[in-house]
């Protein structure tokens, strides 16, 4: 594969993406029909994306694993979607939103594709409303804001807690009225195996029909991969049951390089792990932390009390309770960014002030708001702001309209009433911003193919700030993407269909079929679950949110010999040309048992602290995260070469001319 | 606890199915359905036997792929949730539990518990969306105020998971509910107003051509619905549907 080059265009950064614009190859209307696109996944960046492409004239297969696209799991993002749009007046501007997300990224993000993430921002917010999508509104008529972790303005544009459902069934139903037209072919309960390369350049996939187990061969002149990122390496997170590394992953291995990925965000609000037969974790939105405050009990018998259940929160005074992030962050509060908020609790949790029977949960707690509300609703309607009983009836119904999904949620999952005791959360594995390497026009290193969303690693840095996935997932695919891969395919007009009966895909498929049929011949005895839950752990335990030498080195050792032991003994029940959901698991904890790997290798690769990675020996005296910038400003791009401990490390250097790169202080 | 399971099988879309009773043991009330679901599949791996296929993903009852009939009621006894949100507490030791698909003619069963809702993604090509390309040159999203208790009621008949427990629940497999949250949602926006009479007609014709039945008013679906979609909602696709007929 050739060498790194970002193609990052020339000219003032505030200029770059117009002009690329206005410089980059078209494809005209009358060929576009000549030219076809496959697109895997249909969370917010895959949809987008193949509803533009189908809108601009080409022609348009996209593939899902669910049953219908509106199921991917962009679906559950909770909170909100950042713009830079200044309704608020309070300051905020296309710089100051690229700005924030350099930041809050620890400064280990591409400047120039950043400052596109938020130049076409809030053009996002236009075409959603115009599209339908209900955002919340005020008594005017005109769209409220929110205020998210790592920020001091209100940019967040919030559907109540279900702005990634209404969103994705936005860009799912400007895909259905291209399915309607015959622009959009979908391929529901379809699963990309591999990708098919001919001379050098992407050019189909191998796709399995999840109903029949039929192999598929899919030619098209480019393939972009939107499958999202791979958080269920740790087994335990808040992506669904399905979502996986294997698109990704596939084409790591047959040439896209992989970015930096052991950038794993820990959210810190979720609902903590009940038992052993737990399948997956619940997030709380962080835009409860707009008016939960967080805490833990000042003394540790207090706490020991609440675990054992002597003692219940409420009755614990205020001059009893720790809330730590205002003790230790004044400036940014309860709102300090994701990794900060994660590693604070854990911290508290470690000293021996977690409150719930596995000592792993911390206080979100909403008494006060409930309060602060109640009485200005009191005082709007005139009624007795003293009425305590009043204020905190009138105090909930605004805490219910502002985030009743959520407390119903906690509610049935924990059965406990959140309004009328504090929630008890705790970090959980949530995003990941690592992941397949790409240049500015987002296409990877394997020529034609393309990667966005959260399959990408390119906006976030080393930690994501919240409410910007979203953004991300929709600027790749409704306002980047769909232009940018008109540069590559310009070259394509002359190309023709791609056929799909030449050795490239023979090969490609008898590998396929290979692969799976030595999972249904296998003689083993332990589940394909048992495997999944074996590398959590080691993922959880050793490259967790706290990471060191020794455990690092341990857990590649340890992966390595769990994907020995796997492929010896793993047993998929079944047959191969049925619906086998065991065999299809089966695939992607293989490829997960590879990538943890990686994951690991990178982690200690990188020794310094940045963003949601926390290297043990990389703090200050007072414990924050210590950035090594003189030897770390880079993106680490690793090349596959047959297996992960043996991947080649490229460097892509970070260059910031716009910014000043500092020490990040929420103080 | 210990439950007894009687679990309908059915091995593809053409075979006959049955149920099977399969016992399990040591449930945690603070499991949620599906975990001890895959409690079963496990010990079934074990044994040799076929694990039960089902629809899941996100589990946290917003992406509408679980679909169980659980005694007799779609998404189990709890009100306001999925399946994978329904948990283990609402059940009693020594309880015996049916665990059926999501019946309609326009569900066929997949295998086991998994049914195809494809149904419902061809009523939303035939009409539920807003013509509008992406382009950029979108006018301002606060262009258009729009008053709030509208806006408010647009979104909560947009929370509509497409699950299918309306039909599942209705006596006629009827699809009034989900058809009609889709048509209400833009039909109280002004920017779905434009199309309205195309919309309502393309999506009631789709849903009659996939064999959904007609609607009785019982108003099951209601009760049923993980997402507490209003009957209201049907009330205004039929006004919508008349006054486009008259048009039209």
């Amino acid at each position: 594969m050739g060498t790194l080059n970002s193609n990052i265009p020339e000219g003032p950064l505030s200029d770059k993406w117009t002009q690329h614009k206005s410089n980059i190859n078209l494809v005209s209307p009358a060929n576009k029909r000549l030219i076809d696109v496959i697109v895997v996944g249909t969370g917010l960046a895959g949809a987008s994306a193949s509803a533009t492409l189908a809108e601009l004239g080409y022609n348009v297969k996209t593939f899902c694993f669910q049953d219908s696209p509106r199921r991917a799991h962009s679906i559950a993002a909770q909170g909100g979607i950042n713009a830079a749009k200044n309704y608020q007046g309070d300051g905020d501007s296309t710089h100051r939103l690229f700005y924030d997300t350099i930041k809050g990224g620890d400064y280990r993000s591409r400047e120039a594709n950043v400052h596109r993430l938020a130049e076409v921002s809030a053009n996002i917010i236009d075409q959603c409303v115009a599209q339908g999508v209900p955002f919340a509104r005020d008594y005017g008529g005109l769209l409220d804001n929110r205020s998210f972790g790592g920020v001091l303005v209100s940019r967040t544009f919030y559907a109540k807690g279900q702005t990634g459902q209404q969103l994705l069934l936005g860009a799912y139903s400007a895909m259905n009225r291209q399915i309607g037209r015959g622009k959009i072919k979908m391929y529901n309960r379809h699963e990309m195996m591999d990708l098919v390369v001919v001379d050098g350049k992407a050019r189909g996939i191998i796709a399995r029909n999840l109903v029949t187990g039929k192999l598929e061969r899919h030619g098209a002149h480019s393939v972009v991969i939107a499958s999202g990122g791979y958080g269920n390496v740790f087994f335990l997170s808040t992506n669904a049951m399905g979502s996986n590394v294997s698109a990704s992953w596939k084409i790591h291995k047959k040439g896209a390089h992989f970015a930096n990925p052991c950038f794993t965000q820990i959210h810190p609000t979720c609902i903590p792990v009940s038992g052993d037969h737990q399948s997956k974790l619940t997030l709380m939105s962080e835009s409860l932390r707009n008016d939960g405050r967080i805490w833990v009990p000042k003394k540790i018998e207090d706490a020991k009390a609440i675990r054992e259940g002597h003692l219940k929160p409420t009755e614990l005074g205020e001059e009893n309770r720790d809330y730590y992030l205002e003790r230790r962050y004044p400036a940014f509060g309860n709102l300090v960014p994701r990794d900060v908020a994660s590693r604070a609790a854990k911290e508290r949790c470690d000293a021996g002030f977690g409150v719930n029977k596995t000592g792993e949960a911390v206080y979100l707690d909403f008494a006060t708001a409930i309060v602060r509300y109640g009485k200005e609703e009191a005082h709007v309607k005139g009624l007795d702001e003293n009425d305590a009983q009043l204020v905190k009836k009138l105090g909930q119904e605004i805490v219910r309209s502002k985030y009743g999904n959520l407390f119903q949620m906690y509610e049935k999952i924990v059965d406990q009433n959140p309004y009328e005791t504090p929630m008890m959360i705790y970090p959980a594995v949530h995003y990941t911003m690592g992941g397949t390497w790409v240049d500015y026009n987002l296409m990877t290193s394997i020529p034609g193919c393309y990667a966005i969303g959260e399959a990408n690693f390119s906006d976030h840095g080393a930690n994501r700030l919240g409410a910007s996935a979203l953004m991300q997932g929709l600027a790749d695919g409704y306002f980047v993407l769909p232009y940018t891969i008109g540069d590559y395919l310009a070259d394509d007009i002359r190309t023709g269909t791609i056929a799909t009966d030449t050795p490239e895909f023979d090969t490609a498929e008898k590998e396929v079929q290979d692969r799976l049929e030595a999972f249904i011949n296998n003689d083993g005895k332990n589940s394909v679950d048992y495997y999944h839950k074996k590398l959590g752990k080691i993922m959880w335990n050793k490259c967790g949110m706290s990471r060191n030498e020794k455990d690092l080195k341990e857990a590649m050792t340890e992966i390595k010999e769990l994907r020995e032991d796997f492929y010896k003994n793993v047993k998929v029940p079944g047959g191969l040309h049925e619906f086998n959901e065991q065999l299809a698991k089966a695939g992607r904890v293989a490829d997960f048992l590879e990538l943890g790997e990686l994951f690991a290798k990178d982690a200690l690769e990188r020794n310094e602290s940045c963003g949601g990675h926390f290297r043990e020996e990389s703090q200050t005296p007072e414990g924050e995260a210590l950035r090594d910038d003189e030897n770390f400003t880079f993106v680490s791009v690793w090349e596959y070469q047959g297996e992960p401990a043996k991947a080649k490390l490229h460097k892509e250097a970070l260059n910031y001319e716009e910014i000043e790169v500092k020490t990040r202080s929420y103080k | 606890m210990n439950l007894t399971l009687k679990v309908w099988r059915q091995a593809n879309t053409t075979t006959k199915g049955n149920f099977e009773t399969y016992s399990i043991e040591d449930v945690s009330p603070d499991m949620s359905f599906l975990e001890m679901m895959d409690v079963l599949n496990e010990e079934l791996i074990q044994k040799g036997i076929d694990p039960i296929a089902f629809d899941h993903d996100c589990r946290e009852g917003i992406c509408g792929m679980c679909s169980m009939f659980i005694n007799g009621e779609a998404h189990g006894p709890d009100r306001l949730v999925t399946t994978c949100q329904l948990h283990m507490r609402k059940f009693k030791d020594g309880d015996t539990i049916i665990i059926e698909p999501f019946r309609a003619k326009a569900f066929p069963v997949v295998k086991d518990l998994a049914v195809d809702r494809s149904a419902f993604d061809r009523v939303q090509h035939a009409g539920g969306f807003i013509s509008v390309n992406t382009s950029g040159n979108t006018q301002d999203a606060n262009a258009i105020p729009i008053e709030k208790h509208d806006a408010d009621r647009a979104f909560d008949a947009a929370t509509c998971i497409g699950c299918g427990a309306c039909v599942a629940t209705c006596k006629n497999a009827s699809a009034m509910l989900f058809v009609s949250a889709k048509v209400s949602q833009y039909a109280l926006l002004p920017q779905g107003k434009v199309e309205a009479t195309d919309r309502v007609l393309n999506m009631v014709k789709q849903m009659d051509e996939e064999g959904f039945g007609n609607c009785t008013n019982t108003g099951a679906c209601e009760v049923e619905c993980p997402k507490g979609i209003s009957l209201e909602n049907i009330a205004r696709m039929n006004r919508e549907y008349l006054t486009a007929s008259i048009k039209g």
